[in-house]
């Protein structure tokens, strides 16, 4: 990039809007080159994922296959339902919902309209920081404290359930919930707040009435992203869940997810046999469902600001 | 501008020399998951020792790494089990002679928490626990407390050595059962669950576990998992792990079982966890 650091003699061949132009040009190019990349890699991923999954069809059957209740893929022959794992993944998620929708939009109207000004940012951070954590530390957490706590605390035989890995699941998910909430509070307008209070209306009657509503679209974003969030943790619930196939009668039993199966098998699987086909599949299974989030979460996003 | 171009060629030249240097040289392993982490370990101070040889490590299971050997794909099969008479034919007709080398012991101890009273436990009692039958430690005349099985991934080569040697084949199907993703979280649960009974690999036992010694049959002999009950041949809850070569190996071949059948090489066997084929000495 000659020319670029000081300032060029105005009668140089590269000078004014020919190198302005080429410069232009070769942005445009990087840009573009990188922005192809990014959308080939996921291209080739997706493609990839469904090449290698698709053939557990030959296998078992996509009834037999979703619906099954029966995981055990080194039998003889193989049984490859993975019912039990959708269902695991399922409760689990909502079950973290449960915990990180409340606190997470409390934290975030609380951040938003309650806290002085002065501590808005540093209440942010500590969020933000919340979201930094890898998850390997929260599942080492999550072993070394809430296991031992929970199967004390009711009794039960065994402390990795579904339920400790909500719990922690919760708390993961909560800075998404919380950071997505709070930008939909902040779009709303302050004439709308101010107008609220000139009619009469308290702090909370204002959120309740006024803010909250306004910010809807933002919220059903924030709860869907974080649910995005949940579905696709691996770490964690792998290290506390228990990981037993099989669907749990209750949420003190341990169960297994989506994410976790692979995990576990991935790395002992002969490749080509039909268990490993089976995880692709489970990963396509997965992959479409965070996919079906992501776009509805950002259908709904869009919305934000534009009240009606 | 000539010279440089000279140069590049004369560059590319060693190097493409060195390249075909390194492929002559190369090594293929393949076969046992259970045998996977000795021949990394193994292989990774090997190459150390021999900085132009690539080795290639791969898993897929006994079966795999024994049909190819037999396809003449990999140089070294390893196995958790001997050849079967098919897989003997197969290679006969092939013109593979294959060579069992014995290189460690794979032996599980059942382990359960230490506050837990039971003294030992026989094949037919595991079966039972581990398929569901028997859910409560007092049915084994222990104290009143529910059973937590906790088991290793089933796609694991330890869970496949417990599923054979024990389970006569069966599969875990106990209602509180935990599944782990290594020996050391199988550790790790079972030193922190009062409940729970579990099996690691010989070097994983700790204090923070009560190793039960085991018994074929009701009659017992009850053995005790130490690694001289493995040597010998008595514990019940161990097979041998082969690398099988084709014929008498010669060159690199040669030199890496000898490196895993050196003091060097058991040591390393001793700790990814498996039991050595006899006594190290020094």
């Amino acid at each position: 990039m000659t020319g670029n650091h000081r300032r060029t003699p105005a009668v140089a061949p590269w000078a004014g809007r020919s190198w302005g132009r080429a410069r232009e040009w070769i942005a445009r190019g990087i840009t573009w080159g990188c922005a192809s990349v990014s959308l080939l890699a996921l291209g080739l991923i997706t493609v990839y994922l469904f090449r290698e999954g698709v053939p557990v069809f030959r296998t078992v059957g996509p009834i037999a296959f979703l619906g099954g209740k029966a995981w055990f893929p080194t039998s003889d022959p193989p049984s490859l339902g993975i019912l039990p794992m959708i269902l695991g993944s399922g409760l689990v998620t909502m079950v973290a919902l449960v915990v990180a929708v409340p606190f997470g939009v409390a934290t975030a109207l609380f951040i938003g309209a309650v806290v002085p000004p002065a501590w808005r940012n540093p209440l942010k951070v500590a969020v933000e920081l919340l979201a930094g954590i890898p998850s390997v530390v929260y599942g080492f957490f999550g072993l070394v404290i809430v296991v031992p706590w929970l199967q004390a605390a009711f009794a039960l035989p065994t402390g990795q359930t579904a339920l400790t890995a909500a719990l922690l699941l919760g708390v993961m998910a909560l800075p998404t919930v919380a950071s997505l909430t709070e930008d939909a509070v902040a779009a709303v307008p302050n004439a709308w707040r101010e107008a609220a209070f000139a009619l009469g209306a308290t702090h909370w009657q204002t959120m309740r009435t006024v803010v909250v509503p306004a910010a809807r679209s933002g919220l059903l974003a924030g709860v869907l992203l974080g649910m995005g969030r949940a579905v696709g943790e691996t770490m964690t619930v792998l290290m506390v869940s228990g990981n037993s196939p099989r669907f749990p009668p209750s949420l003190t039993s341990p169960t297994r997810t989506l994410t976790a199966t692979i995990a576990l098998e991935m790395a002992e699987t002969p490749v080509g046999n039909p268990h490993y086909h089976a995880l692709f599949a489970v990963g396509a299974v997965l992959f479409l469902f965070t996919l079906l989030l992501n776009v509805v979460g950002d259908m709904v996003g869009r919305r934000i600001g534009r009240h009606g | 501008m000539r010279t440089g171009v000279k140069l590049a060629v004369g560059a590319l030249l060693v190097v493409a020399a060195l390249g075909l240097a390194g492929a002559a040289q190369s090594l293929v392993i393949k076969g046992s998951t259970t045998v996977l982490p000795i021949a990394q370990l193994i292989a990774e101070e090997f190459a150390a020792i021999h900085p132009t040889a690539v080795i290639s490590v791969q898993g897929g299971g006994s079966g795999t790494g024994i049909a190819a050997l037999i396809d003449g794909t990999t140089h070294i099969a390893t196995s958790s089990r001997a050849m079967k008479p098919s897989e003997w034919e197969k290679a006969v007709a092939n013109e593979v002679y294959p060579y069992h080398w014995l290189v460690a012991n794979d032996a599980l101890a059942v382990v359960v928490h230490p506050t837990n009273p039971v003294s030992r436990i026989t094949f037919a009692q595991l079966r039972a626990i581990y398929t569901g039958e028997i859910r409560n430690w007092k049915d084994l005349g222990s104290r009143d407390q529910p059973i937590v099985v906790v088991s290793r991934d089933t796609a694991s080569g330890t869970f496949e050595s417990f599923k054979e040697l024990v389970l006569e084949n069966k599969e875990v199907t106990a209602p509180v059962a935990l599944f782990q993703p290594s020996n050391a979280a199988v550790a790790e649960t079972v030193g922190r669950t009062p409940g729970a009974i579990g099996y690691v690999g010989l070097g994983y036992l700790n204090p923070t576990l009560k190793a039960l010694p085991v018994a074929r049959d009701a009659g017992g002999p009850f053995l005790e998992p130490t690694p001289d009950a493995v040597v010998a041949g008595i514990y019940p809850i161990a097979r041998p792990l082969f690398m099988i070569t084709n014929g008498f190996p010669t060159g690199l071949i040669l030199e890496f079982i000898m490196f895993v059948l050196s003091d060097r090489g058991q040591r390393t066997v001793e700790e990814a966890g498996f039991v050595p084929i006899r006594k190290i000495c020094g």
